[in-house]
């Protein structure tokens, strides 16, 4: 409110004194319920809605246990692609062996891939949303979320994104070094990299380039020189239609590299593992997880002794967890509620503690449109920036009024950016997933499931059951929200309406986008 | 105090206005109320998303590789609408020819940058965030404006964009522009009782939390529609616009640079045109759209006498190849062509070269202006920026302001 009013200032200093104080006698050590779902939070996507009664019964460390064993199982493989684009696709490969079409004729039916490959990225996106909502490997599916912002990739062909989805989800708490091999090979990133064009005779660096940058060392761990070094050594590197990698000796150049201070005549192969040896490596990677998982701010020493301990573990991504998880610095009260949810974490989170059926799933891209997060469609190779990013006064609005729009069925007027990218010049017939309305408004259909939920409050008294809610749906800022606001025209005789109302209305509150 | 300041600016705007702005503006700044009083710059970004085809927007009419490169797509000499005896308009853009022939209009050629990026998305973010091919910005070039002028101005309405989505252009690191279709939506949307009240409720503790960035912009966000919908009331224009898209929003913004609100960069698009297959229709239909609705509003701005404070320019992520295609259209290519629209231009007409055809990298035109020069310029001459903090490097000014 400050923000509005600057001519009180003075007795609005000594109003925040007062509060100020009253506050920190309040302080006190996290307590179990909050420490896990803090956990849940983090290394998944929040408290699901049966498990909202008995959450403060196990230790975190017990929690972490299961969650970490519920995600060693194998992920798998999500296969989503229609008949359509699998007949273009073999269709497409015929044509590859008899190269005798016409160009024109190839580039049509190029396109008519491209289309149809689109709309199956969008099940793609909503099926690996359910997965994140309702699957049990909860610590896998969010590396995985992770992994996909960091190996950002664009790439229009379903099955490439599908390859490089499992890529990412199978290896998500195994090695980053095999992490990091697999991506590298995936038909989706050499073509996004444009490392179909990196040969012999005209070598491209920027495969080469983002590897380092963005994948494992960071700027500033090594020269232009060792970028055109590390380029020639993946002359040849590139896949073929189906996906599969394929080295091409003919295009590699398999003179003498110096790389990193290294000689020798390397291949792809070498020069992964020669970044891997850097600890360099270890260090960019634990930052940004720590960043991610942990907190925006780092604590250096922090840093150091666990990118130590992975670059010793040979890249255990699984032990790196562990240590965050299972630390006692990452419960410290500065680092509870301090994550601004990203888009996809906000959806899929309410979708947990508020189990429903979608009358149609693609409202959720719709959503994602705005709110800046299209699964499968980072903004760049760096990834979504995120933070602080994620906000802005649209964005906040429509935050802020999601959860009142799946309860009542309300309207909501949003006119998407087109990405020409995807639609190269035509409609995108298939654009209006839900029900439009007059002047392009939008309904989310939402049938909750809301016994699933409000039954989780069963012995709860009447009087305690403001304070049980708060505590399951906010992660920070607890009791500092005016109740009267909250329950303003709740009518408090009916105890489920009274649940339904009151939680709604805390997850229309900043301190909701918050975990 | 809001009276007195309206008396003055009705009648001493006209004649002194721009004589006695440095001073006035400063007495605003100390009371920290943003108000931009009428003889102040303003800015209309017009964004042409997809990639406009340069060559047959601002056309090489006499040029035979150009009608050889585009045997089914080059437009004659007798259908164009002629500049000089090279250089001809497409024949939609009746309007900006009008503009050409009253010294309104500037045209520059071959604008891009180095190692052209040939995806919409990317190309679009080198072109929103003013960042090199290298580099990845996560602020845009307008958002980094705000950032600048911004700190604690109370109202962030400098910046805004007629779009539900904000763009990217208009993200800074701490200061954000505000994207709104339409004013009373906007209004209604944030003037529900329940947010109104949180807003108020809240109180900021003295170590700055994450809650509290989100309290804030919901507060600006809040206050913002109000101040908005309240100005776009004032004076709203009451010209005749075309019932396009287009139309809407630049009568949107006209209503805006009309009243009393501190926005000095307003952002709206059009497209798509990315035309790889019939692209003549497709152009054809955009360009019509484009042509009526800047009609209307260069009309309007005239007839408000503020089209000499008002610069409109138009950029696309990128132009097209010089050859068509196979499907009556042309794939992605690299510099383009800008459009300069303002009563206030120092250079006007076709301030540069039409592209070389003859000098050509694989098929693609050469970049000669840098489009950052072209941010520069507009933020030094005409926003009074400090344009090397904002684009993190000194790019050469041009000298059509």
């Amino acid at each position: 409110m400050q923000v509005l009013h600057y001519n009180n200032a003075f007795s609005e200093i000594l109003l925040l004194n007062q509060r100020y104080v009253i506050r920190s006698n309040f302080k006190m050590p996290a307590s179990q319920q909050v420490k896990n779902q803090h956990l849940l939070w983090r290394a998944g996507f929040g408290v699901n809605a049966e498990t909202v009664s008995n959450i403060a019964v196990v230790s975190h460390t017990a929690l972490y246990k299961v969650l970490e064993t519920a995600s060693l199982s194998q992920a798998a493989y999500i296969d989503v692609a229609n008949d359509t684009v699998k007949g273009l696709l073999m269709g497409f490969q015929q044509v590859a062996d008899m190269q005798q079409m016409q160009a024109s004729v190839n580039q049509n039916q190029r396109r008519e891939f491209r289309k149809a490959s689109a709309q199956n990225i969008k099940n793609l996106n909503t099926t690996w949303l359910n997965e994140m909502a309702t699957g049990d490997a909860q610590l896998r599916e969010k590396l995985a979320l992770f992994w996909h912002g960091h190996f950002a990739c664009r790439n229009l062909n379903i099955f490439y994104q599908q390859l490089l989805l499992q890529q990412i989800r199978s290896n998500a708490l195994t090695n980053f070094g095999d992490l990091l091999k697999g991506v590298s090979k995936s038909a989706g990133m050499l073509n996004f990299l444009n490392n179909q064009q990196n040969q012999k005779q005209h070598p491209n660096e920027n495969f080469a380039r983002e590897v380092m940058e963005l994948f494992t060392m960071g700027r500033g761990n090594y020269t232009e020189q060792d970028v055109k070094e590390a380029a020639r050594a993946f002359t040849g590197w590139e896949a073929k239609f189906n996906g599969d990698f394929i080295f091409r000796a003919f295009f590699h150049d398999d003179e003498e590299k110096t790389f990193l201070g290294k000689k020798g005549n390397f291949d792809g192969d070498d020069i992964l593992n020669i970044i891997l040896e850097q600890p360099q490596t270890a260090t960019f990677i634990t930052k940004k997880i720590y960043k991610y998982f942990v907190n925006q701010n780092v604590d250096e020493d922090i840093i150091a002794a666990l990118s130590t301990s992975f670059y010793e573990s040979n890249y255990d991504i699984k032990m790196l967890m562990k240590n965050i998880f299972t630390s006692e610095w990452f419960y410290n009260e500065k680092n509870i509620g301090c994550k601004i949810k990203s888009p996809v974490e906000l959806l899929v989170g309410i979708r947990r503690m508020l189990p429903m059926q979608l009358e149609d799933e693609r409202t959720q891209l719709l959503l994602e449109n705005a709110l800046g997060q299209i699964l499968f469609y980072p903004p760049n190779v760096a990834g979504w920036p995120g933070g602080n990013a994620w906000i802005d006064s649209s964005t906040l609005m429509l935050r802020l009024r999601i959860p009142q729009l799946i309860k009542n069925d309300d309207t909501f007027y949003i006119t998407e950016k087109t990405d020409d990218d995807v639609q190269m010049g035509m409609e995108d017939n298939e654009k209006s997933y839900t029900k439009q309305l007059s002047k392009g408004g939008f309904r989310i259909a939402a049938n909750i499931n809301w016994s699933a939920y409000t039954q989780q409050f069963e012995h709860v008294n009447h009087e305690d059951l403001y304070n049980s809610i708060e505590a399951v749906v906010l992660q920070t800022n607890k009791g500092s929200i005016n109740k009267n606001i909250i329950e303003a025209g709740i009518k408090s005789n009916n105890k489920e309406e009274y649940i339904k109302n009151v939680t709604i209305a805390l997850m229309s509150t900043p301190e909701y986008q918050l975990c | 105090m809001l009276i007195k300041r309206r008396q003055f600016l009705q009648t001493g705007s006209l004649a002194a206005a721009t004589l006695m702005l440095p001073k006035f503006l400063k007495a605003f700044e100390k009371n920290n109320i943003a108000i931009v009083p009428p003889g102040n710059k303003v800015v209309v970004v017009l964004q042409m998303s997809g990639g406009n085809d340069g060559l047959n927007t601002v056309i090489p009419v006499s040029n035979d590789i150009y009608h050889k490169s585009r045997p089914g797509l080059s437009i004659s000499k007798g259908k164009a609408l002629r500049l000089t005896n090279e250089v001809a308009l497409h024949p939609e853009l009746t309007a900006f020819k009008n503009l050409y022939d009253d010294g309104s209009l500037g045209i520059l050629n071959n604008v891009g940058y180095p190692s052209p990026d040939r995806s919409h998305f990317r190309s679009m973010d080198i072109w929103q965030t003013g960042s090199a091919s290298t580099e990845f910005f996560t602020t845009g070039w307008i958002g980094r404006y705000l950032d600048a002028q911004c700190a604690d101005c109370g109202k962030p309405t400098q910046a805004l964009e007629i779009d539900d989505i904000l763009s990217l252009a208009l993200k800074g690191s701490a200061e954000k522009g505000i994207a709104f279709k339409d004013p009373r939506r906007l209004y209604n949307t944030s003037n529900e009782n329940y947010f109104k009240q949180l807003a108020a409720q809240h109180h900021a503790e003295e170590h700055d939390k994450p809650v509290d960035y989100l309290y804030k912009t919901m507060a600006e966000t809040l206050s913002s529609a109000d101040y908005i919908f309240e100005q776009s009331r004032l004076h709203p224009s009451k010209a005749n616009y075309p019932q396009t898209e287009l139309g809407n929003n630049l009568k949107t913004i006209a209503s805006l640079i009309l009243s009393d609100i501190n926005t000095k960069v307003y952002y709206v698009s059009i497209g798509s045109f990315d035309t790889h297959v019939f692209q003549q229709n497709t152009q054809q239909r955009l360009f019509k759209q484009m042509n009526a609705a800047v009609e209307a509003f260069v009309k309007d701005m005239k007839n408000s006498n503020r089209f000499n404070d008002v610069l409109l320019f138009t950029f696309s992520e990128f132009g097209r190849r010089v050859s068509q295609n196979a499907s009556g259209g042309t794939d992605h290519g690299t510099a383009n062509n800008m459009f300069l629209i303002s009563g206030g231009l120092k250079q006007k007409g076709l301030i540069n070269e039409l592209p070389d055809l003859a000098d050509l990298d694989n098929g693609d035109l050469k970049y000669k202006i840098d489009f950052k020069q072209v941010y520069a310029t507009i933020l030094n001459k005409w926003l009074q920026a400090d344009d090397k903090a904002i684009l993190e490097k000194q790019y050469d000014y041009l000298s059509f302001i």
